[in-house]
């Protein structure tokens, strides 16, 4: 809502510059989004009279005006506007002046005949085209025959007002009129304000003879009518004119811009039907039938829907209630009897409406937010005085009231130690009292309690909270202390498994992961991707795109999403991890499980190529080392076990491992398989995922002192072939097994399965440390316990012994 | 010639040699020509048989003292020897120190995830709990409860991803207030919590709209909370997150879930207040919403709004790292780009 400064001036004495009002209405009523005064930014634009014009030579369609800009000599002026005409005034920019979008104007040559300046458009001198009279829309703007050639265009057209746009929250449909704007700052400048008192002279017929209404008060809680007849259609004055497109409104014809005016002083939405048209005495307020179609006055063609509000005579549908009118009623070339309608629909309906028709209108989202019940009358009063002092038209005698139910005003009791216990404040009584008469409240007290009578407007306040606010922001919040809350002391600490989380980030950027965070969100094709428990799918009702529209039941995809954003950029090496929820679901039922997770991806090098280090391609190995050292930092209590997984779909059936803790499977890892990466259109990328609420809920292996030995320790390294379908893992184990008391580590130092061994076979070398914590360790003691690990390694494996 | 005189001349010479002695060979040499047990000093000592006795210690004495001094030359002429040869390894040695470390891997939390952990962080040091609530949430949860009853303007339709008419992604973190007040037993103690995540809205990715973001909500109920104290601590978040010179100031505003509403800006950072194109020549930049939370809130989760008051606030960790950082561009954050996300090392 657009609200002119120079209006509110009109009826309230401030002393303020309008940045400042706008400034000081952002802090105690509603957001401002802009304060702008149309006149900025441009220059030099003035009256011009058109003293003559004649056809170009060159063109069919350029003019040669001579114009009389209040200087000795006329202008020459080419103008190619189609509505240019000897004696109009009109909108001169002046060599060296400045127009819309800070355009600059200069003398110039149009098809060889010199042109000093431009005559103008309102479009050109910034005017949006929303608002330019519709007759003026295709040409050059036309001032009123009274201006004076030479002076600033500007206050002709009610350029130098300043106009304050506010974004009004949905709670404050007062605000959406002059006259709610002025009762609030009536508060917050404590001024007193004069409001107009509308005069209306009846002379006509009784407007009971003319006219009945029958009403749904379920469906209209208030509905009056006024008849207004010998109205001439005409352009509106000036002054009207301004009002309206100022505030963004387009002039349209004295009738329906007095019903816009009206609306934007008072809050009231009005609107004017052509009583002519109407089929017969009769209007009625109900609900649409079934099949039933209204043509609105934007032309829009609507089937109604048994829900919406109509007005409507003995035929049919006139008007969408509170939304729009019909367009066989409109106001028309013709029309010489207005029927004025002030009504109040129910709130709901009306929003339903707008939404089913998508017809967002200014009249529907006043009826939305509530108008003030209190002032149809006036509104209705103000547009009939209107109509006869504007638009020759006679008043009908009296008003049909065909409903008008009145909300009583809420009466809220509040005590003065409530007010201060929540604001944080020492607010005396006198204070608090006179903050809420200046809004219009009437106070009573009783010792510490007042008993407040709220205006009927104000149909936000309905309990002590909603005058806390008042007070609260009429007092000023800048007012209020800066306080910290005191009262009984709490721990703030992190849960166990936030600690966990914590930590699992720690650990993987330490390990040089980036965390990513990526879209949840995501196709159902890769929502099905790297499952690890079956799981139905949970789609979105509605939406917005099919990339976004299925919940994500892993996290790699989203981690080769931001791969492959990556790689069509040309960075090629990419580590990534994210921390973040999936979303299971079981068949039958509506709402899935969250589970945490933790997944990584990494692609090309882990460490950046360097002149001293070669680019090294991550590989299995790595990962597997990555999570190893992951698990560690979380001290699961377990064996942590890797075992080939050959039937993940989206999996390297040759290079992927189940991760087991203790047996249980809680993820995997690998290398994706190429043709997934094909279809994300990224590298080889090795990835893990695991089931993080599984490692949280795991018992965890506390930090002990283990003695560091003193006595020296005493290697042995032992070399194998053995077939390629033996592992590591069974290796080590037997190690482990028979390595005896003083067997301390086992570690694979060699791995060949080169040209230098049989086909078939490879090569594990290995080295055995042992070392006594109580003693040092005899030579004799070493050997026996490795000839027998070798000879195990014989009979059991089959290994030979290098 | 005397004794005196010939250990005089011995003592002249043998410094000339040591100084002449150009390596530690030569300083070897130069020590067993003088003072081995062939050398010429040694021999002189012998001559001291044939001295008087009472000659005999004092040309002793001043025999030990050349002796001694010529070996402490001696020491000294090898340490410089060998320093040199060290220096000139050294010298050889020499690398180009500026040339580039070797690469460690290193990664980096998300820019989105440090500012999260900085305001938990601040509240944790204020006695807050952190909590976490579900992705997918009830409607009952997310608006019933929220004072957002079912035909409330205030709940578009078009903003709120649902799953079914009663499961939606949830669109705000507050559901967590009702959550938490539901279950809370005030007789253990206030309510003082926090609850960051990630949130949802029907909305279509631009630069300024995503539709995943995150929230951070925040909540104090006790028997006497006040508006003085949201102000307060929302000033001790600002100053936190942006530093001491940022001021708060608050502004009415709207939501149906707290009553009084307020909107927080905190000192425009483009231009420290002055007015600019970033704060739209306000010197003040939007941050959060919040407000005392309003009873019917408190009543539907069955806490008794007559005793028990407080305030809320969300806070939009996206939107401080877009202001924090000048991220021009929301999408940033979900697309890690790695050149994005590694512009953020800054630790403490």
């Amino acid at each position: 809502m657009k609200i002119s400064y120079n209006w509110i001036k009109e009826y309230l004495d401030l002393n303020v510059k309008p940045a400042d009002l706008a400034e000081k209405i952002e802090r105690t009523s509603v957001e401002v989004d802009d304060v702008v005064k149309p006149s900025d930014g441009l220059k030099k634009l003035v009256v011009g009279h058109v003293l003559s014009i004649e056809a170009h030579p060159d063109s069919d369609h350029l003019h040669i005006c001579q114009v009389d800009v209040g200087e000795d000599a006329p202008l020459q002026i080419v103008c190619g506007a189609p509505n240019i005409a000897e004696g109009q005034m009109v909108i001169v920019a002046l060599p060296g002046s400045r127009i819309a979008d800070n355009v600059k104007i200069k003398k110039s040559k149009m098809r060889g005949v010199p042109s000093a300046g431009m005559i103008c458009s309102l479009q050109e001198i910034g005017f949006p085209e929303a608002v330019v009279p519709k007759e003026y829309a295709d040409g050059i703007y036309v001032l009123p025959a009274d201006a004076k050639p030479g002076d600033e265009v500007y206050d002709y057209l009610g350029m130098n007002d300043s106009l304050i746009d506010l974004d009004v929250t949905p709670n404050r449909g007062d605000m959406l009129s002059l006259y709610g704007t002025l009762h609030d700052l009536s508060a917050i400048y404590d001024l007193p304000v004069k409001f107009d008192q509308p005069a209306v002279k009846e002379a006509g017929e009784p407007i009971a003879d003319q006219l009945s209404i029958h009403v749904d008060e379920s469906l209209a809680p208030q509905y009056k009518m006024r008849l207004v007849k010998q109205v001439k259609l005409a352009p509106s004055p000036m002054w009207l004119q301004i009002r309206l497109w100022n505030a963004g409104y387009r002039p349209i014809n004295n009738v329906v811009d007095i019903t816009n005016y009206i609306m934007l002083k008072y809050g009231q939405p009005l609107h004017a039907f052509d009583y002519d048209k109407f089929a017969g005495e009769d209007v009625y307020v109900r609900n649409a039938k079934a099949g039933e179609k209204l043509t609105t006055l934007d032309e829009g063609e609507h089937d109604l829907d048994v829900n919406d509000i109509v007005i409507a005579d003995d035929k049919a549908p006139i008007a969408l209630a509170g939304v729009m009118g019909g367009l066989d009623t409109a106001i028309a070339d013709g029309t010489t009897t207005v029927a004025i309608e002030a009504a109040v629909f129910e709130h709901d309906h009306i929003r339903k409406a707008a939404q089913r028709h998508n017809l967002h209108t200014d009249a529907s989202q006043r009826f939305e937010r509530g108008v003030n019940r209190t002032g149809l009358q006036d509104a209705l009063d103000a547009a009939a005085q209107m109509m006869d002092e504007l638009a020759g038209g006679t008043v009908q005698t009296g008003t049909v009231v065909a409903a008008d139910n009145v909300p009583a005003p809420a009466v809220i009791d509040i005590t003065m130690s409530r007010v201060n216990a929540v604001l944080g404040t020492d607010l005396n009584q006198a204070k608090v009292t006179h903050i809420l008469e200046t809004l219009g409240c009437d106070v009573t007290a009783d010792g510490e309690k007042l008993t407040v009578t709220v205006p009927v407007r104000r149909n936000d306040i309905h309990i002590p909270a909603d005058l806390l606010e008042e007070i609260a922001r009429i007092y000023g919040y800048d007012e209020l202390p800066a306080t910290l809350p005191t009262g009984r002391m709490t721990m703030g600490e992190l849960t166990t498994s936030q600690k966990l989380m914590r930590a699992t980030r720690h650990s993987l950027e330490g390990l040089g992961l980036n965390q990513a965070i990526s879209y949840a969100l995501t196709t159902e094709d890769k929502a099905k991707m790297f499952l690890m428990q079956p799981s139905e799918v949970t789609k979105l009702a509605w939406p917005m795109s099919v990339d976004h529209a299925v919940l994500r039941m892993n996290v790699i995809t989203g981690l080769l999403d931001d791969i492959a954003y990556n790689s069509a950029r040309k960075v090629k090496d990419v580590a990534l991890y994210e921390q973040g929820r999936v979303f299971y679901r079981e068949d039958g039922t509506e709402r899935p499980s969250e589970q945490e997770h933790i997944a990584g991806a990494i692609t090309g090098t882990l460490l950046p190529t360097a002149w001293d280090a070669p680019a090294q391609p991550v590989d299995f190995y790595q990962v597997k080392g990555i999570v190893a050292a992951y698990l560690k930092d979380m001290a699961v209590n377990g064996d942590v076990t890797y075992v080939a997984n050959t039937d993940m779909p989206e999996m390297h059936p040759g290079r992927t491992a189940d991760i087991l803790v203790h047996g249980h499977r809680i993820g995997f890892m690998g290398q994706i398989h190429p043709t997934i990466a094909k279809k994300f259109k990224i590298g080889a990328t090795y990835v893990f995922e695991l089931n993080l609420q599984a490692i949280i809920d795991m018992p965890k292996q506390e930090n002990q002192y283990d003695v560091i030995s003193r006595y020296p320790a005493i290697t042995r390294d032992v070399a194998m072939l053995v077939d390629n379908d033996v592992t590591n893992d069974q290796i080590v184990e037997l190690i482990e097994k028979r390595g005896g008391a003083f067997l301390q580590s086992v570690k694979l130092f060699d791995v060949y399965d080169g040209v230098k061994v049989p086909k078939g076979k490879k090569s594990l070398a290995y080295t055995l440390t042992f070392q006594d914590k109580h003693e040092t360790l005899v030579d004799d003691v070493v050997t026996q316990a490795f000839e027998k690990v070798e000879k195990r390694l014989q009979d059991d494996l089959g290994a030979e012994i290098r | 010639m005397s004794l005196k005189d010939k250990l005089n001349e011995l003592h002249e010479r043998g410094l000339a040699e040591i100084k002449k002695s150009g390596d530690l060979k030569d300083v070897n040499q130069v020590r067993v020509s003088l003072l081995g047990k062939k050398g010429p000093i040694t021999e002189v000592l012998r001559g001291m048989r044939d001295l008087d006795a009472e000659e005999r210690p004092k040309v002793g004495a001043f025999a030990n003292e050349i002796r001694d001094d010529l070996t402490a030359a001696l020491a000294k002429r090898r340490e410089e020897l060998e320093n040199a040869v060290l220096n000139a390894k050294l010298a050889n040695e020499a690398i180009d120190v500026t040339l580039p470390g070797t690469p460690v891997a290193k990664g980096e939390p998300h820019v989105i995830q440090q500012i999260i952990d900085q305001i938990e962080d601040l509240f944790l040091g204020m006695g807050y709990q952190v909590l976490s609530g579900p992705e997918v949430e009830e409607d009952k949860y997310n608006f019933e409860m929220m004072n957002l009853p079912k035909n409330h303007p205030a709940r578009d339709m078009q903003d709120t991803f649902y799953i079914t008419k009663e499961i939606l992604m949830r669109t705000q973190t507050s559901p967590m207030q009702a959550r938490t007040l539901e279950t809370h037993d005030f007789s253990k103690g206030p309510l003082k919590m926090i609850s960051p995540g990630v949130v949802y809205r029907r909305d279509t990715d631009d630069p300024t709209h995503s539709h995943q973001f995150h929230q951070v909500e925040g909540l104090v109920i006790d028997k006497h909370i006040t508006m003085a104290d949201l102000k307060g601590t929302l000033q001790v978040l600002a100053h936190e997150l942006f530093g001491d010179k940022f001021d708060v100031r608050l502004r009415p505003s709207y939501f149906p879930f707290t009553e009084p509403s307020v909107e927080a800006d905190i000192t425009c950072f483009n231009c420290g207040g002055k007015g600019c194109k970033v704060c739209k020549n306000t010197g003040w930049i939007e941050v959060l919403g919040a407000g005392m939370v309003h009873p019917n809130v408190l009543k539907m989760a069955g806490v008794d709004a007559d005793v028990y008051g407080g305030f809320a606030f969300g806070v939009g960790p996206d939107r401080f790292a877009m202001l924090k950082y000048g991220v021009d561009d929301i999408r940033n954050f979900y697309l890690n780009d790695v050149r994005f996300l590694n512009q953020f090392t800054k630790k403490g």
